[in-house]
């Protein structure tokens, strides 16, 4: 019987590893990083994934020899990440409120640059089944609508635009990501979702999206920095001019970035 | 399964090194942990409202799957432990696969079956029913993964006991039901007991399934994990007091499992 427990603590452990090898970039990173003065380090966030993969690859072409290397999470989880040591060299945030918190801490080097923007879009399930056309209807009573919780990016930009409207949005869930509440409406569990215009883009259509014109009312800057413990900063400086240059622009317009 | 004379043979003395080691490395994080503490912002950070609300939701929630748990663990059990069909070995690997699933995987799993375009959940909407965003969903996910470890635990139990007694039992003339009410059951009680609280234990835990599966919000389906990990993202502080707190309800449980433990043993 005691064995059995044993057994059974172990199977959680089991579990338990399985669940988070996946999610620890820095083991990545650190993993596949070799001391070599031709890489570059960049902790980027979540959303940033498809458009600085293909910078990435772009600027390598650019640059024979050197290697770009991501690793991407929240934002708020890479400035811990960053201020506990992890090995980076630049640092890209979704917000200007975790560029802060990285610039208070004194690990950045030199002054932020802004490259991009983002603004919320309704997101319903294919066709929009329910008829939502404004952010009002987002309130009726008849609607699920799925948030992100006032204490990420995505939520605090939600609940602005609900300070600035007026209107009172009783969500059903207030998710931790905006991938969350993309996930919910994409599985049908609910009706309706606010997610960046990004988001919308890349789900394609397993949803479709509905602008409203006050999502204006809370936009989202995202700053690029140098970090102070850079291993190759005159690399690093070369990515971050790619990234806030123009033909990087085109990428990220293409992936419903808008220009900072 | 532990025999008396084993225990009373001693130890290699090698064998404390990495025990030690071992202990130190369960530990010694829960102390960093504690190190870490705001204490001056503690009793605030912990009596918040969001704070109690999750911890409240927690407790009733891990409580209810516990019932759940022991209502079809124990008749599960009893199938795997004395059935002899030849699929029981079959069945018993798939019904502890949550065991070692990823949580995060049975929560995926749990949309496709009760959420709203599920397998089952399209009936139950069809009914007015409406699981997903509930703090049934909140159930349902800590069932699915505390299930396997109050079988795993009562089914050897049941095994260790044999079947002597429930054999003389029946050439007394007694029931198989009342064979396995007045026999079988108070023989296995401190097994059900401590696989209860694994369960229980478990079900208080559970993140992964949650917040994949019933979504996050306060009072509702926000239990203390994703209260933690919420409150991450912006108060590490609030995320650390909350964390111990967790870690205080979870000692009172190993502490109230010992005791009862020796009192079935007694």
């Amino acid at each position: 019987m005691r064995a059995r427990v044993v057994a059974a603590l172990l199977g959680t452990v089991l579990a338990l590893a399985a669940c988070g090898t996946g999610d620890d970039p820095t083991s990545e990173t650190t993993a596949s990083t070799p001391e070599s003065a031709e890489t570059v380090t960049v902790f980027a966030a979540a959303s940033l994934k498809a458009p600085f993969t293909q910078l990435g690859t772009l600027f390598e072409s650019a640059h024979p020899g050197s290697t770009v290397e991501f690793a991407f999470a929240g934002s708020s989880d890479l400035v811990a990440q960053i201020t506990q040591g992890a090995p980076a060299d630049i640092f890209a945030s979704a917000d200007t409120a975790n560029m802060d918190k990285a610039v208070e801490a004194g690990v950045v080097s030199g002054d932020p640059a802004n490259f991009a923007t983002n603004t919320l879009t309704i997101v319903t399930e294919p066709g929009n089944p329910k008829g939502i056309t404004s952010f009002a209807d987002l309130t009726r009573s008849d609607t699920s609508v799925v948030v992100c919780a006032p204490q990420v990016p995505c939520g605090n930009a939600t609940s602005r635009i609900e300070t600035a409207t007026g209107g009172d949005i009783t969500p059903v869930s207030e998710e931790s990501s905006v991938t969350d509440v993309l996930g919910k409406v994409t599985s049908g569990q609910a009706d309706a979702g606010l997610v960046y215009v990004t988001d919308a883009a890349a789900a394609g259509d397993k949803v479709t999206a509905v602008p409203f014109p006050e999502s204006a009312d809370a936009v989202n800057t995202y700053p690029i920095a140098l970090l102070e413990e850079s291993q190759n900063p005159q690399l690093a400086s070369k990515f971050l001019e790619f990234v806030i240059g123009d033909e990087a622009r085109t990428v990220f317009a293409e992936a419903g970035f808008g220009a900072p | 399964m532990t025999s008396r004379s084993e225990s009373r043979a001693g130890l290699p003395g090698w064998i404390y090194l990495p025990a030690a080691v071992g202990g130190v490395f369960v530990i010694l994080p829960l102390l960093s942990m504690v190190l870490a503490v705001d204490w001056s912002r503690f009793p605030e950070l912990v009596t918040s409202d969001a704070s109690l609300q999750a911890l409240a939701l927690s407790l009733r929630t891990a409580i209810t799957s516990t019932v759940l748990c022991v209502l079809f663990g124990v008749p599960m059990a009893a199938v795997l432990a004395r059935s002899t069909f030849r699929i029981i070995p079959v069945l018993r690997s798939l019904v502890l696969l949550p065991l070692v699933l990823p949580p995060v995987v049975g929560g995926i799993a749990l949309l496709y079956t009760f959420g709203r375009r599920g397998l089952l959940g399209e009936y139950f909407e069809a009914f007015g029913l409406r699981i997903a965003f509930s703090t049934t969903a909140v159930v349902l996910a800590q069932t699915f993964v505390a299930l396997p470890f109050l079988v795993m635990s009562l089914e050897g139990a049941l095994r260790t006991a044999g079947r002597r007694y429930e054999a003389v039992a029946a050439t007394l003339g007694a029931r198989p039901t009342t064979v396995f009410r007045r026999v079988t059951l108070p023989l296995v009680l401190p097994g059900l007991a401590s696989g209860a609280v694994l369960a229980f234990a478990r079900a208080l835990g559970e993140f992964g399934a949650t917040i994949t599966f019933a979504g996050s919000l306060q009072g509702v389906t926000r239990t203390l994990p994703l209260e933690i990990y919420l409150q991450r993202e912006t108060d590490p502080d609030a995320a650390v007091a909350l964390s111990l707190l967790l870690v205080l309800v979870a000692v009172a449980i190993v502490v109230a499992a010992r005791g009862r433990r020796i009192a079935g043993a007694l």
